[in-house]
């Protein structure tokens, strides 16, 4: 079974022959690929070189929101909905690494196990190592690699800090924001610095008391607001239809050449 | 070129059906205290699972905890499935309730280590930094 395996990679690659194997989808390579990026060494410049004109195609969805409002969860209810379109699904969730070791746990995928038996999907963690802005440093770099591995769709989950988060919107065309009921008052959602960037903000956790009072008050702010609970699937059909929605407006905008 | 200060990833879990999880949230924890990137992929993993997180994630070792005394077919079939994906360079390690008769058949199979409760978390710790890269 070795010759159509998809993980399969020999051991020490050339960079040509890793950039061969990551066009060809091989998610061993799409790995090695991703963990040269992360450690930023010679080997960066030739990768990138050779995965971004192969890149450009995936719409980047990015998901935020403070910890604990249900981005995995979204996006594990995201997965099942473009696994059901048929779509080949990389994931990038990034988490906060400790200042102090430079450790981190790394638990978005504890959300999304239905589909690491997938051979269509490609979920990898990344620790900020450091970096400020929501995001890790390769995590640009990683989004070119799953790009030109064929990844249909790619979802950036943010480690979820609020005001901190502004790189997001300079990564992805759409920014959906997860919050969760009892966010507060008016005055609160406006200050949360992150519904600036928001194109969509899911109202997560609609099976608690209070969601319809924070969705209504998030009306008053933001374009486009939905209802969702993220455990059960609800909600989550109306936010699929909002980002393609959001990314066939973007195409009138600027239509993507080639 | 590897720097010093890329962090080991290494993912940890449980796999089979048993809960028990004080031991390998003590584990993921010290693993994280010491810089190390600890990929935790919670309860009830199947080795096929575990193998597809390891590869996705690039670890340089897989250490799982077994509480059930399913460990005997559990650890093999593990480094059974990161040979056919060629990936036989990640380190397999692990704890539990593992019989000390069932050790040495395990390591001959190519198990790295095995700790048994009571265990300090320095000598885990100490074992996954002395991990080659
Ligand atoms: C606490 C406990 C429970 C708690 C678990 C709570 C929880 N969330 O973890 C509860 C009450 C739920 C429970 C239930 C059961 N338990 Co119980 N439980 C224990 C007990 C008393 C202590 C386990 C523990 O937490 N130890 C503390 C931690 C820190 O130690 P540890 O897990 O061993 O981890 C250390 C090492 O093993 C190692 N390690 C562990 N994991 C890993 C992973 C890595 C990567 C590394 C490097 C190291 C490592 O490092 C740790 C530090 O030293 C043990 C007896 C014992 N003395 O071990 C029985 C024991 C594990 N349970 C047992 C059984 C049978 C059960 C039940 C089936 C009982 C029943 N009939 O209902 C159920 C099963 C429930 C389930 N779903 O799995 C048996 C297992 C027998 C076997 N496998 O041969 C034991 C050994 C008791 C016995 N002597 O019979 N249990
Ligand atoms: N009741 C309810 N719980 C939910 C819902 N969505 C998520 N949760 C739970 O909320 C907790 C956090 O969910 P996650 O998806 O991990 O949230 P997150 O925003 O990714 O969290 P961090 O990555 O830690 O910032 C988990 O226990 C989920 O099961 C929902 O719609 N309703
Ligand atoms: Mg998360």
């Amino acid at each position: 079974m070795s010759g159509s395996n998809p993980l399969t990679v020999p051991e020490c690659p050339t960079i040509p022959s890793l950039l061969k194997e990551v066009r060809t989808g091989n998610m061993r390579a799409i790995s090695r690929a991703i963990s040269l990026l992360e450690t930023n060494g010679p080997e960066r410049k030739a990768l990138l070189e050779g995965v971004e004109p192969f890149s450009g195609h995936a719409p980047i969805i990015g998901i935020t929101g403070y910890p604990g409002a249900g981005k995995s969860t979204v996006i594990d209810q995201l997965i099942t909905a473009y696994r059901s379109q048929g779509k080949k699904v990389g994931v990038l969730a990034v988490d906060i690494s400790s200042s102090l070791t430079g450790g981190a746990i790394l638990g978005d995928r504890i959300r999304m196990q239905h589909h690491s038996l997938d051979e269509r999907v490609y979920i990898r963690s990344m620790g900020t190592r450091g970096h400020r802005g929501g995001l890790s440093m390769a995590t640009r770099d990683a989004i070119h690699v799953l790009d030109a591995a064929g990844y249909d769709v790619v979802l950036v989950e943010t480690i979820g800090m609020g005001q901190e988060e502004g790189e997001i919107a300079r990564i992805a065309q759409t920014v959906v924001d997860v919050v969760a009921p009892g966010l507060g008052d008016d005055v609160q959602a406006m200050k949360a610095g992150i519904l600036e960037v928001a194109h969509i903000v899911v109202v997560n956790k609609a099976d608690h008391a209070g969601a319809h009072e924070t969705l209504q008050s998030l009306r008053e702010w933001v374009p486009e607001v939905l209802l969702a609970t993220a455990t059960t699937g609800e909600g989550i059909p109306s936010l699929v239809e909002a980002i393609t929605r959001h990314q066939q407006s973007l195409e009138v905008e600027a239509p993507i050449s080639g | 070129m590897t720097t010093a200060t890329t962090p080991i990833r290494v993912l940890i879990g449980k796999v089979g059906l048993d809960g028990h999880d004080r031991g390998v949230k003590l584990v993921a924890r010290a693993l994280r205290d010491s810089g190390v990137e600890v990929i935790y992929t919670g309860l009830h993993q199947t080795p096929e699972q575990v193998v597809n997180i390891a590869i996705q994630e690039d670890v340089n070792a897989i250490g799982l905890s077994i509480h059930s005394g399913a460990h005997t077919s559990l650890f093999p079939r593990v480094l059974e499935l990161l040979k056919t994906h060629h990936a036989e360079d990640i380190a397999v390690f692990g704890g539990g309730i593992i019989p000390s008769d069932d050790v040495g058949p395990l390591m001959e199979t190519g198990v790295r280590a095995l700790f048994p409760p009571g265990t300090s978390m320095s000598r885990i710790v100490e074992f996954v930094k002395g991990l080659p890269r």
